[in-house]
Order: structure tokens, then C-alpha cells, then sequence
């Protein structure tokens, strides 16, 4: 009756419920860590344009811009036990007389453990900024750091945190 | 391996009944996986509401054999989003972050550029000759929830269609030699 099969069977079965008890398990108190609501009341950041690089219309008439700015950035407390990575990315949000809203990512940057996500830097934008047309002179763009926290097992966490806003050029450079 | 000789031994001496009640509960089960799979499909909003991470583009955040839950709705697409989306004549679904967005005034139509994490360029490359853009009704679902490892059943099941075929012949074996 207990032949080979039957308990080579039986463990199996047990093994893969368990783990997905396990997992289920996981997820569940993972959401007791951080509630979602303030998760940006977690995170402290700063960012302010240092430089406009380059202001300029393609050929095909969308304007293009390169921008150069500083930007320093505490997300420690996003770090739990059940976290693998933080996905960090600065985007610029804007609206023009044909876009109700443009999101446009400018930086983007991996966290990957708590000692890591503590630092100011320097950096250029790592995508242009390119609009649909040309709208961008003089326009009022909002910098808006985004997050996204993704866990080892279970439920991914999005927010943002608006930043500050600055007005590009009128004239292109 | 005594169980080899019983397993024959059942198949020699069938009842009809028998046979056919094996026959109901094997539908049974593949029927309720079905239920269970349109059940999700229902709640969900997506059209395969699971998925499984088949391209390193996403590292380090999502590696191969990775399964990702997906949910789709009628919000608006917004930048930093991890969407699923098909390009015209590419079989397989591709999972990448939105990393620019434009929204019209007056449709509220939305265009947007993504791009995998691991990789350098945005994702134009991918999108069909011509496409700029992607559009709300291309994305599947957005990636909400995750689960390492577990895709690689599907993952060889898929690459090496042996695997494939000894499982559901051995499942079928246990069936049918299953004492009850």
C-alpha cells in the first residue's frame, strides 16, 4: 500500500502546499511593514536642476532638452525584510495646450539594499526630454520622484512624491 | 518496483464502470483548472492574468522563471507602471516598465514609450515598423504582484516538449493504475 509512488506522492504534494502556504504567509505580514498609505511620508528627497545642457528643436519639430541637476534621496525606511529592490526614477510632468499630461522619465536608478539608498548625485538626464511638438519654451515642468518597491515574494508598492518644479528657457540655447 | 506489475495487473482486469469514472473525475479536474483559470481572468481584467518572466530585460528586479500577477483597468496608463503588452506579429508578451507618457486633452488617449530595466535602449526597437508609440488597448495588464521561480515548470515545459509529454504520461500511468 505505502509503495514508492504513493509516498514519493504524498511528499510532493505536501512540499508544494507548504510552500505556497509559506508564500501566501509572507505576503500577508509584508503588508503590515509598511502601510501603503504612508509610504511617501517614508521617503525624503530633494532635487533641484542645476543646468539646462542643451534646449534645442529637431528636425521633425519636438523640442528636445538635456538637463543637468542634483539630486539627493533617503529611502531606507522603505527596506524590509521582504524587499529586493527599489526601483527610483525622477520624471518630469508637464502639460501643454494638446496633452492634458506628459510624464516624461528623465533618471532612473536600482536600489538594491538599505545601505545603498541613502545618497546626493549629480547626473544628467539619462533620457531626453522630448516633447510632441514644440511647447517646452518657457513651459513650468514638475520634477515628481517616483518609487516602486519590489518585494522577494508577493504584492508591488508604487508611489511618488512631487519635488519641485522649474521653468525651462524661453528661448532654446 | 512491484508497483510496475500491479499497475498492469489493474489495467488487465477493467470493469467498464470503472474506467468511466476515471475517465468523469480526469475531466473533473481539468474542467475546474479551467474554471479556476477563467475565474481569474474575470477578476482580474486581464486576459492571461498570470504570466511568466521569459527575458532577462527586467533584471534584477524580475529574472526568468519568475511568475508575475497581472491587473488591468480602465485607469489611465501613468509612467512607472510595469505593463505586459503584445507587438503585431510577436507571439510572446513582453513585460516592460512605461517610462514616458502622453495624454491627449480632448480623447484622453493615451501614448506611451517603454523600456526593460536591464536595457539600454527604450523599447522602439521591439514595437511594430513604424509604431512610435504604444497604446492603451495594446497593454494586457499591469504587473502587480510577484512570485520567483515557480515559471521554470512552464518555462521547460515549453523549451523541452519531453518534459511535457513524460508528466502527462506518467500522470496518465497513476491514473489508471491508482488502486480506487
Amino acid at each position: 500500500m505505502h509503495s514508492f509512488g504513493y509516498r514519493l506522492n504524498t511528499v510532493l504534494t505536501f512540499a508544494l502546499l507548504l510552500l505556497a502556504v509559506l508564500c501566501g504567509a509572507a505576503s500577508f505580514l509584508d503588508a503590515f511593514n509598511s502601510p501603503l498609505s504612508a509610504s511617501s511620508s517614508y521617503v525624503q528627497a530633494n532635487a533641484q536642476v542645476v543646468k539646462v545642457n542643451r534646449f534645442r528643436r529637431q528636425l521633425n519639430g519636438a523640442d528636445e532638452v538635456s538637463l543637468t541637476f542634483n539630486v539627493s534621496l533617503d529611502m531606507k525606511r522603505l527596506f524590509t525584510w521582504n524587499t529586493k529592490q527599489v526601483f527610483v526614477f525622477l520624471a518630469a510632468e508637464y502639460e501643454t495646450p494638446k496633452n492634458a499630461l506628459n510624464q516624461i522619465s528623465l533618471w532612473d536608478h536600482i536600489i538594491l539594499d538599505k545601505d545603498q539608498a541613502m545618497f546626493q548625485t549629480k547626473v544628467t538626464t539619462k533620457y531626453p526630454l522630448i516633447d510632441q511638438g514644440s511647447n517646452l519654451r518657457g513651459r513650468k515642468v514638475d520634477l515628481i520622484l517616483h518609487w516602486h518597491v519590489m518585494p522577494k515574494t508577493g504584492r508591488m508598492i508604487r508611489d511618488k512624491l512631487r519635488l519641485s518644479d522649474f521653468h525651462l528657457p524661453e528661448a532654446y540655447t | 518496483m512491484g508497483w510496475v506489475a500491479d499497475g498492469l495487473d489493474s489495467i488487465r482486469s477493467f470493469q467498464i464502470r470503472h474506467v468511466l469514472t476515471q475517465i468523469v473525475s480526469l475531466g473533473m479536474i481539468v474542467t475546474s483548472a479551467l474554471i479556476i483559470w477563467k475565474g481569474l481572468t474575470c477578476v482580474t481584467g486581464s486576459q492571461s492574468p498570470v504570466v511568466v518572466v521569459l527575458s532577462e530585460s527586467m533584471e534584477p528586479g524580475f529574472k526568468r522563471g519568475d511568475i508575475l500577477f497581472l491587473q488591468m483597468n480602465k485607469d489611465p496608463i501613468r509612467a512607472g507602471e510595469i505593463v505586459v503588452f503584445n507587438v503585431d506579429g510577436r507571439e510572446i508578451p513582453i513585460v516592460h516598465r512605461v517610462i514616458k507618457v502622453h495624454e491627449r486633452h480632448d480623447t484622453g488617449e493615451i501614448q506611451v514609450l517603454t523600456k526593460g530595466d536591464n536595457n539600454f535602449d527604450d523599447d522602439r526597437l521591439l514595437y511594430a515598423h513604424g509604431q512610435l508609440w504604444l497604446e492603451q488597448h495594446h497593454i494586457m495588464g499591469r504587473a502587480v504582484g510577484f512570485l520567483p521561480y515557480l515559471g521554470w515548470v512552464t518555462i521547460i515545459m515549453t523549451e523541452k516538449p519531453i518534459v511535457k509529454f513524460l508528466l502527462i504520461g506518467a500522470l496518465g500511468l497513476l491514473i489508471i493504475t491508482a488502486k480506487e
